[in-house]
């Protein structure tokens, strides 16, 4: 079992045609992703082939992309200025989710796009993401597949690296994962922890999950308090940026801690509080989660 | 980016938010003629720095422990008077609430006309990340931080989320004049400022926009005695403000911080001994949390990025190098989409290029690691092999000479 994206997932690339969309296009057909659709303006008609052969048809709009292929999830690797336009397109063409990768749109742009969103039946994960993946089954985005194996533990992130040092220290312990999701590095984005911990909560292919949050926000504060009114199953966290600085942003538009708001150790308490296991050092994400499934922790 | 209180209030003037008049000086000459120029009895001399709390700082001379002036903002009678606070402050750092230790050396000074005072209050706008959408927040407590207002007393902050689509509405900005309990001609002009406050905000990518404090003068009228203004960076780099990217102060930013980003390179210093080269913002953070966690100090942030090229990873190295603080280099590099190989190979020409001379620990991990491992081994160079994260701290730690 898995969340957002399995086998039958059929995806349109918007920005296939360009550089990333090309590399990470092939990354994703070599997984055995079933993209089926690309979408670039001004090239509506052509075909992009994929480095094995894959002949993918273009087309100029998402909507004609859905009419001829029936695409339903977008992933979007359109450049930062016009992105959120991007993923406007792929709402109004009724796609129920939209994965934009894109790191660097403004904030006013995200602003907008999450007025836009509000309105329509569309679920965006990112921006600034690695994507989703169902290990085995697909991924839609740019992380390396191969470290991934099926398996039953879910992972959430707000940082893609540590999404793959999490499921590379989960696979070497032998513990696969349901779905794996990148929920991006931005300070407005369209899916949050809870909305992602809700799904593995309800998932009978999850049986716990690793979360990994960072400095910046409320986020995790939130989640706490949700999981602790709702989780009915374990949860490791690790948070980083636990050294960082006040008033710098980390690489991430939204790694910042602001008046005295955001930090690590703060996130920390809260997720304590909730009853969640909390890894200080990121190298101890796998072998916690298999202490707390073998019940060694509390 | 954010930008000096002279320039918010330039940005100010042309969305008819009401400021005093005012002039720049550079020089303590420059300052005794704006004086004259103000034609106004009472003018302040307020420092330029990207640091709050400036009224409360202190001037120090160059070696930061003998005193020059006590507070950044001085009120002035005379051209001659104005010339000497700035001859005090021009070329010397001030230290503020929120400088850090070193302060900043202050470059420019802001001579304003000085008004009368019947009510400060506080106005700003921010983005709340939770709602997705900026609030507008107001309080009658003007001159303090908000922050503090917030801690000790948070129902006296009003608050107004806005949708910047429809942008703020009447009934909004009325809200906000009576919970001041504002009237007569002055709640008309205030309600016409936070009109062209929150216009301005998002017409102008903002992030952070405080007025504080807001004046109400004996008269009645309503002037923008302060301004703050923070800009979103990735607006500046989609090149979608040009005017304000124009008034970019370099000078106020860390220049390696600076020159990284030239190069498409995130760095932040620190004030650690252990360099770190990292791909990824969250493992870069989880890099730096790690060696403290083993008894080190990361003397930096950076991310190379996950599609790092050879010469960035070059002029990675050089900037990591340039710091004399720097005793030993930790890369801990997870390689997804840059692959293990490419960036061992790079590492390699990097440090023949570069001669570094300090140990160098190495962590790699991801896709074509047993290749990239093979190209660090046959290199010759001194490279320390770690096994992961933890292994990498250590060994970095000890080859620093800083024992556990």
């Amino acid at each position: 079992m898995s969340i957002l994206v399995d086998k039958n997932t059929k995806i349109v690339v918007q920005g296939l045609t360009g550089e990333a969309g090309t590399v990470h296009g092939n990354g994703m057909l070599e997984y055995g992703s079933a993209v089926v659709a690309g979408v670039t303006p001004g090239k509506g008609g052509t075909q992009w082939e994929s480095k094995k052969g894959v002949k993918v048809p273009v087309f100029n709009t998402v909507e004609q992309a859905v009419n001829a292929t029936g695409c339903n999830a977008s992933v979007i690797f359109v450049p930062g200025a016009a992105a959120a336009d991007g993923v406007m397109e792929a709402a109004a063409a009724g796609i129920p989710l939209a994965v934009c990768i894109t790191e660097g749109i403004s904030i006013m742009d995200e602003v907008r796009l999450r007025a836009f969103l509000k309105e329509k039946n569309t679920r965006m994960i990112g921006p600034n993401c690695p994507g989703v993946i169902t290990p085995g089954q697909t991924k839609l985005g740019i992380m390396p597949g191969y470290i991934h194996k099926p398996g039953d533990i879910g992972v959430v992130s707000r940082s893609g690296t540590l999404t793959y040092e999490a499921v590379w220290q989960l696979s070497a312990l032998g513990y696969g994962q349901s779905s794996a999701v990148g929920i991006g590095g931005d300070p407005v984005q369209g899916t949050d922890f809870i909305d992602v911990l809700t799904l593995f909560n309800q998932d009978p292919g999850t049986r716990a999950v690793v979360m990994i949050g960072e400095i910046g926000g409320t986020m995790e504060e939130e989640a706490a308090a949700w999981i602790k009114a709702n989780m009915k199953k374990p949860v490791v966290a690790f948070i980083g940026g636990q050294t960082a600085p006040e008033g710098k942003r980390m690489g991430h538009a939204g790694a910042i801690i602001q008046g005295g708001k955001g930090t690590a150790a703060a996130k920390y308490e809260a997720l304590r509080a909730a009853g969640v296991t909390c890894v200080q050092s990121p190298a101890d994400m796998g072998k916690t989660m298999k202490a707390v499934l073998e019940g060694k922790t509390a | 980016m954010n930008l000096h209180e002279f320039q918010a209030k330039e940005v100010f003037r042309k969305y008819g938010i009401p400021v005093g008049k005012g002039a720049v000086a550079e020089t303590p000459d420059q300052a005794a003629e704006a004086y004259t120029k103000l034609e106004s009895p009472v003018a302040v001399v307020k420092s330029q720095i990207h640091a709050g709390g400036r009224g409360k700082g202190t001037v120090y001379e160059k070696d930061l422990k003998t005193v020059r002036l006590q507070g950044g903002v001085k009120l002035v009678k005379s051209a001659a008077e104005s010339k000497d606070i700035a001859s005090k402050i021009l070329g010397y750092p001030l230290v503020t609430k929120q400088s850090g230790a070193n302060g900043r050396v202050v470059r420019r000074v802001y001579i304003e006309v000085g008004c009368d005072i019947d009510r400060e209050l506080y106005l700003g706008a921010v983005l709340d990340r939770k709602a997705g959408k900026p609030v507008l927040m107001a309080s009658t407590q003007g001159g303090m931080e908000i922050e503090e207002v917030a801690h000790k007393d948070p129902k006296a902050i009003i608050k107004e989320h806005w949708d910047i689509g429809y942008g703020l509405q009447g009934y909004q900005a009325r809200r906000v004049g009576y919970a001041l309990g504002l009237s007569g001609d002055t709640f008309k002009q205030f309600y016409k400022m936070v009109m062209a406050v929150t216009k301005m905000f998002a017409e102008k990518d903002c992030t952070l926009l405080e007025i504080n404090p807001l004046v109400i003068t004996k008269k009645g009228d309503v002037i923008a005695l302060d301004g703050k203004m923070g800009i979103d960076d990735r607006a500046i780099e989609l090149k979608k403000q040009p005017d304000l990217e124009a008034m970019r102060d370099v000078g106020e930013e860390d220049p390696t911080e600076y020159e990284a980003a030239s190069y498409g390179l995130n760095y932040v210093s620190m004030e650690g001994n252990i360099g770190c080269m990292v791909n990824g913002a969250g493992l870069a953070m989880a890099t730096m949390d790690i060696i403290k966690q083993a008894g080190g100090a990361p003397a930096n942030f950076l991310d190379v990025g996950g599609g790092a090229n050879k010469d960035q990873v070059k002029k990675a190295f050089k900037l990591l190098l340039a710091n004399p603080e720097v005793k030993a280099l930790f890369i801990n590099i997870f390689g997804g989409i840059l692959r293990c190989d490419i960036l061992a190979q790079g590492i390699v020409d990097a440090v023949k290029e570069v001669d570094v001379r300090i140990p160098i620990v190495c962590r790699l991990e991801g896709t074509n690691v047993e290749i990239g491992r093979e190209i660090l081994k046959s290199s010759g160079l001194k490279i320390t092999a770690a096994a992961d994260m933890a292994d990498g701290a250590r060994k970095v730690i000890e080859a620093a000479g800083l024992k556990r």
